[in-house]
């Protein structure tokens, strides 16, 4: 196994930069892990090895030229398959898109490519991002490297089971209720949500689009800070992208100090049904932030009681409508035209075989809170809890820079555990959905092992809207407490693949 | 009582355009009516005096200038088509046979 694997991503740029290793050495470290352990991690749904070192070979040759290049320049990365690849397929794990070839990158991939990053392939997730633990999707589940019987999370499991497997340092996600900052969360690594808008959604494949928001992963908070830059900011192909800079997130990483602030643990995110090894380990994050200089003060936010509930009638709603584009026209699979049948019942067909259970459960929850006589009762209600929450935030903002809370109520759970029991699986995501809701900008930061189980746990830092820095900031001091007191940075104690 | 019946779940499927099996409508319909019964909370605080928010931005009306710039050949964009004919996608007939 190559050393070059346990490599921090801004180590690596700067060893290419410097010429002490090629862009093309890199790659090849990386497809050669790939090829190791992913028959059991199953983090990727295709590898494009040619194409990357050819992408690393590019880099290498701009660097022979005397080219000034970017921090991430020859770094190689895994790119969740819901962002469209012109070069690669793109399926969103669903069946209904086996074998596409979009016909144009998205901004996001587009702006990896010009940051000289390398995609060594693309990573697999539940259906259309629609889950918490990758086993809905139509390829097979993903493993967590800690324990390979149990999930990695989701929506985006392959992202965080390629960087916390060592495939990659690098990946990028989506997180519409929690899906990048809870596979982050239960795989020991760091996982941003940026502030809704601050990353692009031309070419992300829509699953709910007020909440969908690209954003990061990486083994520690600077290398998520470098990644986030890279592809953050505005786009005028996207109506909802923000036009104002990228907050400065890499010089906050670098900053990482918490002196002075006021961090606000949100009373409701706790008791009954979290793991106590969960709650264990963020208390023992309280006492730390406390002793690194911060004022922790405890902060209720009521509403955020009601966001569950309130996500899983909005998202479905959203979901519902833009999943109407799959209709067996245009792209995609098709079944049953044998001629004689009619477009309508070629796309009834079509889409009973090519989406799965969780997907139609979505798209007929949403199909029914939008309906005449149900639509104020449950849409229109869950729109006013969005507002509830947004204010909860605005009221805590005033008195705390930061909110924290556990990532998730509980570590990673075995494969198979809630895979037919939706409100279950739903749980999950009980923590993170508020900042969807309100647009905020959160992360996930690693605050130690569960007793019960030696499972990782996250820490969730959430600050307001375009105050990403923030969650950079504070997550870098806890990251850099953290690993003197562990020796290291938690990953470290995973089992050898 | 159950909020979604096997019927209302097989008119939410005519209506998403998803023909499902028949053990599917009975599996679908246990389970929507769990959680419509969970999320239905939302209105327990969600009084008439509070505006609902569609959106966490405060945006209305964003516009691009409207200028040509290079878009899809038409082979790109029929390139995923589950069929073609004369540069057009094929699809199945759309109005039935007496119309």
């Amino acid at each position: 196994m190559s050393e070059l694997i346990k490599k921090t991503a801004a180590e690596l740029g700067s060893l290419i930069a410097s010429g002490e290793v090629s862009a093309v050495e890199v790659a090849q470290a990386h497809l050669d892990r790939i090829a190791a352990v992913e028959d059991r991690v199953h983090a990727f749904l295709h590898v494009g090895a040619e194409a990357a070192l050819a992408q690393a070979a590019a880099v290498d040759a701009r660097r022979a030229a005397g080219e000034e290049l970017g921090p991430l320049a020859g770094v190689p990365i895994a790119h969740k398959d819901v962002f469209t690849t012109k070069d690669m397929p793109t399926t969103a794990g669903s069946k209904i898109l086996e074998g596409w070839r979009p016909p144009y990158d998205a901004t996001v991939t587009r702006r990896l490519r010009e940051a000289g990053l390398v995609i060594l392939g693309k990573t697999n997730l539940d259906e259309f991002a629609m889950g918490s633990s990758t086993e809905n999707s139509a390829y097979g589940p993903t493993h967590n490297p800690w324990d390979l019987t149990r999930i990695p999370g989701g929506s985006s499991g392959g992202a965080s089971a390629s960087v916390a497997a060592y495939e990659a340092p690098l990946s990028t996600g989506t997180d519409t209720g929690g899906s990048i900052r809870q596979p982050a969360a239960v795989t020991g690594i760091v996982g941003m949500k940026p502030t809704y808008g601050g990353s692009s959604r031309y070419g992300l494949i829509a699953f709910a689009s007020s909440l969908d928001t690209p954003g990061p992963f990486a083994r520690n908070v600077m290398d998520a800070a470098l990644l986030h830059e890279a592809f953050s900011g505005h786009d005028p192909m996207d109506s909802t992208s923000i036009d104002q800079p990228v907050p400065s997130v890499v010089e906050a990483a670098r900053q990482g100090d918490v002196a002075g602030l006021t961090v606000g643990v949100v009373k409701e995110f706790g008791g009954d049904g979290y793991q106590p090894g969960v709650l264990a380990r963020f208390q023992e994050a309280v006492e730390l932030l406390e002793s690194l200089g911060a004022k922790v003060v405890e902060v209720s936010c009521p509403s955020f009681t009601y966001a569950l509930p309130a996500y899983y009638l909005i998202a479905p709603s959203e979901c519902s409508s833009n999943l109407a584009r799959f209709d067996a026209m245009r792209y995609g699979l098709r079944v049953g035209d044998d001629g004689t049948r009619s477009a309508e019942e070629v796309m009834a067909l079509t889409r009973a075989a090519g989406f799965g259970p969780e997907v139609k459960r979505r798209i007929m929850l949403g199909t029914y809170a939008l309906s005449s006589g149900y639509y104020d009762a449950y849409y229109g209600s869950a729109q006013k809890v969005r507002t509830l929450i947004s204010r909860d935030f605005d009221a805590a903002f005033q008195h705390v820079d930061v909110l924290i809370s556990p990532t998730t109520p509980t570590t990673a759970f075995p494969i198979g555990e809630r895979a037919d029991d939706p409100m279950a699986m739903y749980l999950a995501d009980l923590c993170t959905i508020p900042s969807n809701l309100a647009g905020n900008a959160a992360l996930s930061v690693p605050c130690g092992l569960a007793d019960e189980d030696g499972l990782p746990v996250g820490l969730q830092i959430m600050a307001p809207v375009l105050g990403d820095d923030r969650c950079y900031r504070v997550g870098a001091a806890v990251e850099r407490a953290f690993e003197s007191r562990w020796g290291g940075p938690l990953l470290s104690k995973a089992p050898a693949l | 009582m159950s909020a979604i019946t096997r019927e209302e779940v097989a008119h939410l499927a005519r209506l998403s355009r998803l023909a499902l099996a028949d053990e599917e409508l009975d599996h679908f319909a246990a389970q929507l009516d769990q959680i419509v019964g969970a999320v239905a909370r939302v209105a327990e605080v969600a009084t008439a005096d509070i505006p609902p928010s569609s959106h966490a931005l405060p945006l209305t009306n964003v516009f691009r200038p409207d200028v040509v710039a290079p878009s899809l050949t038409p082979e790109q964009a029929l390139s995923g088509a589950p069929a073609v004919e004369d540069d057009r996608f094929r699809v199945p007939r759309i109005l039935g046979e007496e119309a």
